[in-house]
């Protein structure tokens, strides 16, 4: 969980024409979720049954190097992490599932059936992540050509960097 | 017209200053815009910028009818074959500028995802450095390929055999007029 | 004269074995360029399921009513229809994007676009750079609205930092957001009037946006992919003379805006071309996702500057600019709507701007002034540690999202407590409206195509990152 300080109303300025409105440092304290990768799709239908109209983002993240990040009690950490953000216009609100995804079987449900916009979303998170979705229409690459081998943004993957002058480390700078 | 095969005398020197004229006052780009680059190349097709003063505004979408293939914008290992393919379906005589410096060398984007260079698919002609170049660079540099078509050197490949007198100096420098070398005031 | 003819047969021979070797070159290119499972398949080898998932987002919703099998024409078969290509490389100045057709005649049946021509490994880069130079690398995916993109990646940053920002600096950010919003949408207008054939139109935006970029030029030193929003503040402070620039570019925008309304809004030609073409209704629209004017054509009020407010952008009195069909003509008048919407925006805020500290005066986060480093060691170290390693920002994860010309535009960050971003991944507007393309295509004319893709409003950039 992030927390941000509130900030202070800024001074001298004209009176606030919508003063209700929580500032976007407030409301950045966002609300996280952790389902299991069993109930993950279970999870995603009852938050669109309660009013969160819109599927903002479907993205997975490779926790290869960082292995010691700071999860909830319960939820095992695993190398993939596939992170949905969910919208609700009906409550001005986000809510962020996390769903842990191990490396030995790195699958998930689709939510293409409730969510259709993360159609393309899922594509992009297999092609360059290799995380694939059961049940997703089309699973093949989007970005990447279709013979490429290798899933880009995983971090065992190197940047594919060519030497050159004055700065001759192959690695990251 | 096969000029390689061609007599030099004075009579065809003439014909062939009238046809690098025509030649150099009308070259036709081909619409090659890929990214940000792109927009500029079209603020150089728009008013303030205008190339049609110099015979370019007609950016032609079939390689077919086109002279001049403006690789304007970083090339994807995926759009690799396709630069490739417009170039091939171009005419000659045919030349390429190469703007912007995700196209001359990879740019600021030295990863798996981008051909360094677009040198390494099709043989450039002038190369225009900035990320974007303002459209005042690209201009210089359209006027460098006039230049270039207008010395004739455009009848050598580059990468072929260079003429004793250059080889000294390990490279080969255009010919351009100071008058074209001046930075063009804003 | 033997001699010619035996040259000249000779020749021939050599064109011969020329052509055939140019003939098998381009066979090769040919397998080369094609994208194997990614494209269109022939119906015969498409199942029935698949087809249903491909024919309309309509069949998609899961509450959606179930569609005449009539309408559904599976049962067509494969010689009845043809399969074209469009693009990469194509006149419509959209980018790179392809499109395979499936066409009966002229009417468009199923579409898919294949992207990825101009796939950059952003978020790849954006792992290898510090966060003060995040901003020179997320500022080319959307190369339209380049400001934009720099924003959300410093309020992402700054969310995870904990930094509160100076008044000045965030209403030069909001200034500059809303001189972006107006010059995309310049530019949206004149490629528009373009694909529709209006060659004056391209002439005119492109006019108009010289201005607004020669104000940008002006501030912040380059025409496009600026690099001034940076993590803390803004790079430098607006230039002596600002407000009279920003009144004379609020001034002529305005009244030509009134001019494009007597080329393009009120001519019977324009409007038969665009109106009731490439509808959508919003049901579907927030079923797959799309978001900005395409999602305010439909009749929904939804812009994260008013519901979501981020900066101060509740301080700013604005409409929000709603159409009723959601066709190509309401997407249009939206976005023309919407340049006059930011013209008043930017002019409240050129009255309302505080004076104060154009970046935040945290000398872990932001650099120290120049003439500084001369003076004080403590200033060189940190301008030296500042360029060379970043600045380190606490582990987290954020999700931050603004209203870009495309629509919602959120950056999602991972920090790992180094100085580089541990995740960088961009929410791209233009990448997910694009899932909208096969439903608003379907059932049109080949012809419709190109206005439809330009009223989406693509840009390949941040489609393909």
């Amino acid at each position: 969980m992030t927390e941000t300080t509130p900030n202070a109303s800024t001074a001298g300025t004209t009176a606030a024409i919508h003063p209700e409105v929580p500032r976007l440092a407030d409301r950045l304290v966002d609300q996280l979720a952790f389902p299991h990768r069993d109930t993950y799709h279970q999870m995603v239908s009852a938050f669109r049954d309660v009013g969160f109209e819109l599927c903002a983002d479907v993205c997975a993240v490779d926790y290869l190097t960082h292995p010691g990040r700071t999860l909830p009690a319960g939820v095992t950490p695993e190398r993939f992490e596939v992170v949905v953000n969910l919208l609700s216009m009906s409550m001005r609100q986000r809510v962020r599932i996390r769903v842990q995804v191990p490396e030995s079987d790195p699958s998930v449900d689709s939510i293409v059936d409730v969510y259709p916009g993360a159609d393309a979303m899922e594509r992009e998170a297999f092609d360059l992540m290799g995380i694939v979705f059961a049940g997703h229409p089309d699973m093949t690459r989007i970005l990447m050509p279709e013979d490429w081998e290798g899933h880009p943004l995983r971090k065992d993957y190197g940047v594919g960097r060519v030497p050159v002058q004055f700065k001759e480390a192959p690695g990251p700078r | 017209m096969g000029f390689e095969d061609l007599q030099h005398n004075f009579l065809t020197g003439r014909i062939e200053d009238l046809v690098k004229w025509a030649r150099r006052n009308s070259v036709w780009p081909a619409t090659f815009g890929l990214a940000c680059c792109a927009i500029e190349m079209m603020s150089v097709g728009a008013a303030d910028y205008d190339i049609s003063r110099l015979g370019m505004e007609v950016f032609r979408a079939s390689p077919r009818q086109a002279d001049l293939m403006v690789v304007a914008g970083r090339v994807s290992q995926k759009m690799a074959p396709v630069l490739r393919q417009v170039y091939d379906q171009m005419m000659e005589p045919k030349w390429v500028i190469s703007m912007g410096v995700c196209a001359s060398s990879g740019g600021m984007f030295n990863n798996y995802a981008i051909v360094q260079g677009v040198d390494q698919i099709v043989p450039v002609d002038v190369y225009a450095p900035g990320c974007p170049p303002s459209p005042e660079t690209l201009l210089h540099a359209i006027l460098t390929l006039h230049e270039k078509i207008r010395t004739g050197e455009i009848t050598r490949r580059p990468g072929t055999s260079v003429p004793a007198g250059e080889q000294a100096t390990g490279g080969w420098v255009p010919t351009v007029p100071d008058a074209v070398r001046v930075a063009t005031p804003r | 004269m033997s001699e010619h003819d035996d040259r000249e047969q000779a020749e021939i021979g050599l064109e011969d074995t020329e052509r055939a070797h140019r003939e098998a070159e381009e066979r090769a290119l040919v397998a080369e360029t094609s994208e194997g499972a990614q494209e269109l398949m022939p119906r015969g080898t498409t199942s029935a399921g698949e087809l249903r998932q491909e024919v309309g987002a309509v069949l998609r919703l899961p509450e959606g009513g179930y569609v005449d099998p009539g309408d559904i024409d599976i049962d067509r078969r494969d010689d009845q229809t043809m399969i074209i290509n469009m693009g990469p490389q194509h006149p419509s100045t959209h980018g790179v994007l392809r499109l395979m057709l499936e066409l009966d005649g002229e009417t468009v049946l199923r579409t898919k676009p294949i992207i990825g021509y101009l796939h950059t490994g952003m978020e790849k880069t954006g792992e290898e750079l510090t966060y003060v130079q995040g901003a020179t690398n997320t500022t080319r995916m959307d190369y339209l609205s380049p400001l934009h993109n720099e924003l959300v990646f410093s309020l992402a940053t700054e969310a995870l930092l904990g930094v509160e920002l100076p008044p000045r600096a965030v209403w030069i950010r909001m200034l500059m957001a809303e001189l972006n919003r107006m010059s995309s949408h310049l530019m949206w207008m004149a490629t528009n009037g373009m694909d529709l054939g209006s060659t004056s139109m391209m002439i005119y935006g492109f006019r108009e946006r010289e201005m607004v970029l020669s104000f940008f030029e002006k501030t912040t030193g380059l025409r496009m992919n600026h690099n001034y929003i940076r993590p803390g503040g803004v790079a430098a402070d607006l230039p002596d003379g600002w407000q009279d620039d920003v009144e004379v570019i609020c001034e002529t925008v305005l009244a030509r805006t009134y001019e494009y309304d007597e080329l393009l809004t009120g001519q019977p030609i324009f409007r038969e071309r665009t109106e009731a073409v490439g509808n959508i209704s919003a049901e579907e629209a927030l079923a797959l996702s799309v978001t900005g004017p395409i999602l305010r054509s439909t009749g929904v009020p939804w812009d994260l500057r008013r519901t979501m407010p981020y900066l101060d952008y509740n301080k700013l009195d604005f409409d929000v600019i709603v159409g009723s069909y959601g066709d190509n003509f309401d997407r249009y008048s939206v976005r023309l709507n919407e340049i006059r919407e930011s013209i008043r925006m930017v002019r409240q805020i050129a009255e309302m701007m505080p004076p104060g500290d154009y970046r935040v005066q945290d000398r872990k986060v932001t650099p120290p002034p120049r003439a500084r480093i001369d003076e004080s060691m403590e200033a060189l170290i940190h301008h030296f540690k500042v360029f060379t390693e970043g600045f380190r920002v606490p582990e987290g994860e954020v999700y931050v999202a603004i209203e870009s010309p495309r629509g919602e535009l959120g950056c999602y960050l991972v920090s790992d407590g180094t100085s580089k971003p541990y995740r960088m991944h961009i929410r791209a507007p233009s990448f997910v409206n694009l899932q909208a393309l096969p439903l608003l295509l379907r059932g049109g004319l080949m012809a419709d195509a190109v206005a439809v893709i330009s009223s989406v409003d693509p840009v390949m950039g941040e489609v393909d990152r």
